[in-house]
């Protein structure tokens, strides 16, 4: 079964809807990231896929609750309940038996050690790490985490990407908020939002294949507004395409599509 | 220096509810002790009964104003309308003339035993219910009251707005629990601390201010549960509309201090304007403290009271449905998304 959200829009009032006309497939084993910068609209999709009460059209496919994992940008644990508490409240809500698999995550997270203490007394990247620890706990069919590795730290990324893709090897639908283009590169498949708008939609290698005219590399740019630095040197984009294109990689693409949609830099 | 007044006015500025907080309040405060804040009493509702009622009825004179006038009834029947607050003095004509105070109606009795010049001649007033006029003896039932109403308001309040600043009340919305568990759930420990508040307070009441209590601990206990469901509503309903913390208490506060100053516990409703006796009769204090009283004081039994009860059980319905309902579509995806149930596979 595949879940996600078909030409879904959320307007807020304001003027400019927060999601406007977006669709997102999330197939089992597969991650899908979800990228954008801030504002883009990726929590509020993500927080409708969850089924947060927000006024929204357009068709949502989602499991029964008790098959949903969530984890809100704010990481969802209960700050004055200990882990083990945290652990307790999510397996009870979903009656679930979470038995040995709740010291198997813990274990895999690096909070083992940490059962015992108060989610408000853990550092930032663990109660992230917590966070995705209780949205996968019940082995749910439909992994949904809101930004989990900001604010972590370089090893602590790699080991909540190594439980997601654990997620994903057991069978789970994930679908993961993210602003590092580095971590969506390890999606099986990504959706960019810019403005509440998709502006790409597909694997990481379709998109950046997709990408129109080229990249170059410059000591100093000839068009500002088409350049962007890397390192000490400038990467530059090039709408008719160049001779001395260089190979592009995620993030031109994802700047390109930027610049393409007038985003400007 | 220019910086920080000019960062503190923009702040305040988009701080709406402080600053109708800050024009509102002297407003009310300066209404309600300027026209609801008196201990001097206008009108004393005063029940003539026994052979010569209508005789003495018409002699009677300002601030004595005669609500009951029943010839045919008796002494136990003039004390019976006292007990159930039907009247703050009785007058028994006949071979055997009494004058009797409700004592448990503090500054009614001491205003009538000031000006009991134009009672009949040789009878002394007798205080029921209170009889030393304690002011604890009054106080301290009502403060029962209070009590329960700062703590289901405030706490719960707190506890319920908590959950969305801190981003778990969206996690709850999307968890597989029934809102009626989550509300329950949620309201469950404030209702016992409420109940436990509220036997501490009365056995200490009774314990160290030697208030008696003759009534009924039944009677106390129903009066006592729809207070307490009716400030729990109130409490929860505040939280639904409040976005932080500090949101709720200004709120809360705002609720509470009318209820303070508004209901009966310290100045008497008979001496408030009666456009603002109707704000104290949409409070829910305004029956606790009469029943309350009843029941410390005056062993008034169910049924004289069955007006103050349907009123606070009304009060109870309305404000705990209402927020039963905001709350409920705070954790409801399916009602407040609009999603097609069909969609929501």
């Amino acid at each position: 079964m595949t879940w996600g959200v078909e030409d879904l829009t959320v307007d807020f009032g304001g003027g400019t809807p927060a999601l406007d006309g977006v669709t997102l497939e999330a197939r089992p084993g597969e991650v899908t990231a979800v990228v954008g910068g801030d504002g883009a609209g990726k929590t509020t999709l993500l927080r409708v896929l969850a089924g947060v009460p927000i006024p929204s059209r357009g068709r949502v496919h989602r499991p029964d609750a008790r098959k949903i994992g969530f984890m809100p940008a704010t990481s969802g644990a209960l700050r004055d309940l200990t882990v083990a508490e945290n652990l307790e409240f999510i397996a009870d809500a979903h009656r679930f038996d979470a038995g040995e698999r709740a010291g198997l995550l813990l274990e895999r997270a690096g909070l083992a050690p940490f059962r015992r203490r108060l989610a408000r007394d853990l550092s930032g990247g663990m109660r992230q790490k917590l966070g995705v620890v209780l949205a996968m706990l019940t082995a749910p069919d439909l992994l949904i985490l809101d930004e989990p590795t900001t604010g972590v730290d370089p090893v602590s990324r790699s080991e909540v990407w190594r439980l997601i893709g654990s997620a994903a090897a057991g069978g789970t639908a994930v679908v993961v908020a993210t602003a590092y283009l580095d971590e969506a590169e390890r999606a099986t498949t990504l959706l960019m939002l810019h403005g509440g708008r998709a502006l790409l939609a597909g694997t990481p290698a379709d998109v950046t294949a997709a990408m129109p005219g080229a990249v170059v590399d410059r000591a100093v740019p000839t068009d500002r507004d088409r350049a962007w630095p890397r390192g000490a040197r400038w990467r530059q984009w090039l709408p008719g395409g160049s001779p001395d294109a260089e190979p592009p990689d995620l993030e031109d693409a994802v700047i390109v599509a930027m610049l393409g949609a007038g985003a400007g830099r | 220096m220019k910086a920080m007044i000019l960062k503190e006015f923009r702040q305040l500025r988009r701080d709406k509810r402080t600053v109708a907080m800050l024009v509102a309040m002297p407003l009310v405060l300066l209404i309600v002790f300027g026209y609801a804040a008196r201990f001097d009493i206008s009108d004393i509702r005063t029940a003539v009964v026994g052979p010569a009622a209508e005789a003495v009825e018409s002699s009677l004179q300002e601030p004595f104003d005669a609500v009951v006038v029943d010839p045919s009834a008796g002494d136990q029947e003039a004390r019976d309308l006292l007990r159930d607050g039907r009247a703050s003095v009785a007058i028994v004509t006949g071979s055997a003339p009494a004058v009797y105070v409700d004592g448990a109606d503090l500054f009614t009795a001491q205003s009538a035993l000031r000006r009991g010049g134009n009672l009949p001649e040789g009878v002394q007033a007798e205080i029921l219910f209170n009889p030393d006029l304690s002011t604890s003896a009054v106080m301290v039932p009502g403060l029962v009251g209070l009590v329960l109403l700062a703590m289901g308001t405030i706490i719960t309040s707190l506890g319920v707005v908590r959950e969305r600043q801190e981003g778990t009340l969206e996690q709850l919305a999307v968890l597989p629990l029934r809102s009626r568990d989550v509300i329950a759930g949620k309201i469950a420990p404030y209702a016992l601390i409420g109940v436990f508040d509220l036997v501490l307070i009365t056995v200490v009441g009774l314990a160290v201010f030697d208030v008696p209590f003759r009534g009924s601990v039944w009677v106390f206990a129903a009066g006592s549960l729809a207070f307490l469901l009716a400030v729990l509503g109130i409490g929860v309903l505040i939280s639904t509309v409040s976005q932080t913390q500090g949101e709720a208490i200004q709120l809360a506060i705002m609720v509470v201090l009318p209820q303070v100053l508004l209901s009966g516990l310290i100045f008497p409703l008979t001496s408030m304007p009666i456009g603002v006796r109707w704000v104290s009769y949409g409070l829910p204090l305004t029956y606790f403290v009469v029943i309350v009283r009843g029941v410390f004081l005056k062993a008034t039994p169910f049924g004289p009271l069955i007006v103050p009860f349907l009123a606070l059980v009304g009060l109870a319905t309305a404000f705990f449905g209402l927020a039963m309902f905001r709350f409920r579509r705070v954790l409801t995806p399916a009602r407040a998304a609009r999603v097609p149930k069909e969609a929501a596979a």
